[in-house]
């Protein structure tokens, strides 16, 4: 597919933004910390499942540094979106670890991890459906008591039909847009770690582009993404790394296009 | 004159009184929307909250009145209301702590809920009764009329002369107050929006970082507040009875859910239907029409038709009537 509107390009490829004014990336460039090294990101050799039952992770790894996109793909049942909420610490893990910036954070609850700077976009009731367009900003950016004028600003560029729909509540608008307000609910706590699980669920082809395009515009940013996707051929396209996860394990790692030239991912996962 | 006549009666009878029992009926089932809204369950010990909430206010009302503190034209228990407020605040948190948050960490399901809620009306419906006593007790002082008849009748020169009481008047006011109150504190307040979040949302709420402890805690002070206020104006409109308060349960229940559990909207609309409908159907429409039919064929019965004693049938049947055909009631809140 390098013929595609992405190219081989990737995240690395600025044409496709809408603008080369970068947002406030969230660290001073002199910071080590925006430097590369380690993963920023890692879920390491992670097991675990649901409750009391079953297994469903089973020594899976999902790394991402920072800045940078991953997508974890496979088969359904194959545990994408628990590797997801497991790394976001809404199941429990009987082996393995999570480690954000060097900082091990196995332990912690997702409430505490929203503090250390991770962001979650569930894929389904991911908003306020009765509020409007900005109370569910506002409510994005709770934990915050500094003032959010400029981060929503930000969210408004980033989306400039919900500066429009502002007053509308959320649960009138189309499905797109409703993703779009999910997004950027979860940038208002300006985190450093961006989870979506399946974004692009039930939206229309040129809403999908369009939402990638802004996914990688965050990335550019420099906040790391995560992302469970069902469309995998347009996923990986945008994607710097790629996870194929098949029940509960790392059959498949590599670059977006490494995933995509590979004849077995082609033909188990992208149909030929 | 005939016409002016039958207006007159009408407002006496019918608007007057029901808009004051709307408003009654309306406050109380903003609390119950709240509860169901945000901590998801049917609160049966809602009348008796009001019950509690009025007993406190009575007796802040005697202590009032002991000291020879008195309100002037309005009646003394408006200045013990905040007393009345905390008490039941405090009392309602207590119970929060004691009994409702075990079954919230537990997830329990909303059936076991009510249930739970049941076992707090009946310990509720005790500590009352044991306080206060079951008799009526009258706690309105001041002024009684804003217009009695006689002064109406010789101002206006009709028959018919219209009445309108201090306390009626008290609750409507009163009733606007705390509702506008209570919109600009969900509308717009931090607090406000987070709790609304919350009933929206509860698993995206918590992603945010929303303390539901916190919210929970402000819902239980919020539904204090509304309660005593209710039970005080209906007790000032008519008296207190611990029986009578518990049986405004259904009533309430019927206006929440007619206008949408989980809706403050809703449950105004849905207290003023209910009061309308009970008031329109066992009002007794002699005298009006009576003042409006022809010479000769006034009517000979009562024209009543329901007896009062047959006034929570009306609730009922509204209550059945929605549930039917519109269970997410006229505002479109939570289905049951």
């Amino acid at each position: 597919m390098s013929d595609s509107a992405y190219g081989a390009r990737g995240n690395e490829d600025r044409s496709i933004t809408r603008s080369n004014e970068p947002l406030t990336p969230p660290y001073p460039s002199g910071d080590p910390r925006a430097a590369g090294g380690t993963p920023f990101l890692i879920g390491e050799a992670m097991t675990g499942g649901y409750g009391r039952g079953a297994d469903i992770l089973n020594g899976c790894t999902v790394a991402v540094d920072k800045g940078k996109i991953a997508v974890i793909v496979g088969p359904n049942g194959a545990g994408k979106s628990t590797a997801m909420k497991a790394i976001f610490g809404m199941l429990s893990l009987r082996e393995g670890r999570v480690v954000i910036d060097g900082e091990d954070i196995t332990a912690l609850s997702p409430q505490d991890r929203v503090a250390k700077g991770m962001a979650f976009v569930p894929q389904t009731q991911n908003i306020f459906t009765s509020m409007s367009v900005e109370e569910n900003l506002e409510m994005g950016a709770f934990l915050r008591r500094d003032d959010i004028s400029g981060t929503m600003a930000q969210v408004y560029d980033l989306f400039p039909i919900l500066k429009e729909k502002r007053r509308q509540a959320a649960g009138e608008l189309s499905g797109g847009q409703r993703q779009q307000v999910a997004v950027g609910r979860a940038l208002m706590t300006q985190p450093k770690v961006l989870m979506l699980d399946e974004p692009t669920a039930g939206v229309s082809p040129i809403v999908m582009d369009e939402l990638f395009d802004r996914i990688i515009e965050v990335a550019r940013t420099g906040v790391t993404i995560l992302m469970v996707e069902q469309n995998a051929r347009q996923a990986l396209e945008i994607a710097d790394i790629g996870y194929v996860l098949v029940q509960g394990g790392n059959a498949h790692t590599g670059t977006g296009d490494e995933l995509l030239a590979d004849p077995v991912v082609r033909r188990t996962f992208l149909g030929g | 004159m005939e016409l002016m006549n039958a207006l007159v009666a009408l407002l006496n009878y019918v608007v007057v009184p029901g808009l004051a029992y709307g408003a009654q009926l309306a406050l109380g089932a903003l609390g119950v929307t709240l509860i169901y809204g945000i901590l998801r369950f049917s609160n049966f010990a809602h009348g008796d909250t009001m019950a509690f909430g009025t007993m406190a206010t009575i007796l802040a009302t005697w202590g009032l009145q002991a000291a020879g503190v008195t309100f002037g034209v309005l009646p003394t228990a408006l200045l013990a209301l905040p007393v009345g407020i905390l008490g039941t605040a405090l009392f309602v948190l207590g119970t929060d702590r004691a009994v409702y948050r075990f079954y919230r960490t537990q997830k329990a399901a909303p059936v076991i809920l009510v249930i739970v809620s049941m076992g707090v009306m009946f310990v509720m419906n005790g500590v009352v009764r044991f306080i206060i006593g079951v008799d009526d007790i009258g706690f309105a002082d001041g002024a009684r009329y804003l217009v009695n008849a006689r002064d109406f009748r010789d101002w206006s020169g009709l028959d018919e002369g219209l009445v309108i009481r201090v306390p009626q008047v008290i609750t409507l006011a009163t009733a606007a107050v705390a509702v506008a109150l209570l919109f600009w504190f969900l509308n717009r307040t931090r607090t406000g929006k987070s709790m609304r979040a919350f009933s929206d949302n509860e698993d995206l709420a918590l992603l945010s970082g929303i303390n539901p402890e916190k919210v929970v805690a402000v819902t239980w002070i919020i539904v204090a507040a509304l309660a005593t206020t209710a039970g005080v104006l209906y007790g000032l409109d008519k008296s207190f009875k611990a029986f009578t308060y518990f049986q405004l349960l259904l009533p309430i229940f019927a206006a929440a859910i007619v206008g949408g559990l989980g809706s403050p909207l809703g449950a105004i609309a849905g207290g003023f239907l209910i009061a309308f409908s009970e008031v329109t159907l066992t009002y007794p429409w002699k005298k009006v029409l009576g003042y409006l039919a022809p010479e000769g064929w006034e009517p000979e019965g009562l024209v009543q038709l329901l007896s009062t004693d047959y006034k929570f049938a009306v609730s009922f049947a509204i209550l059945v009537l929605v549930l039917l055909f519109r269970p997410t009631g006229l505002f479109r809140g939570q289905s049951v």
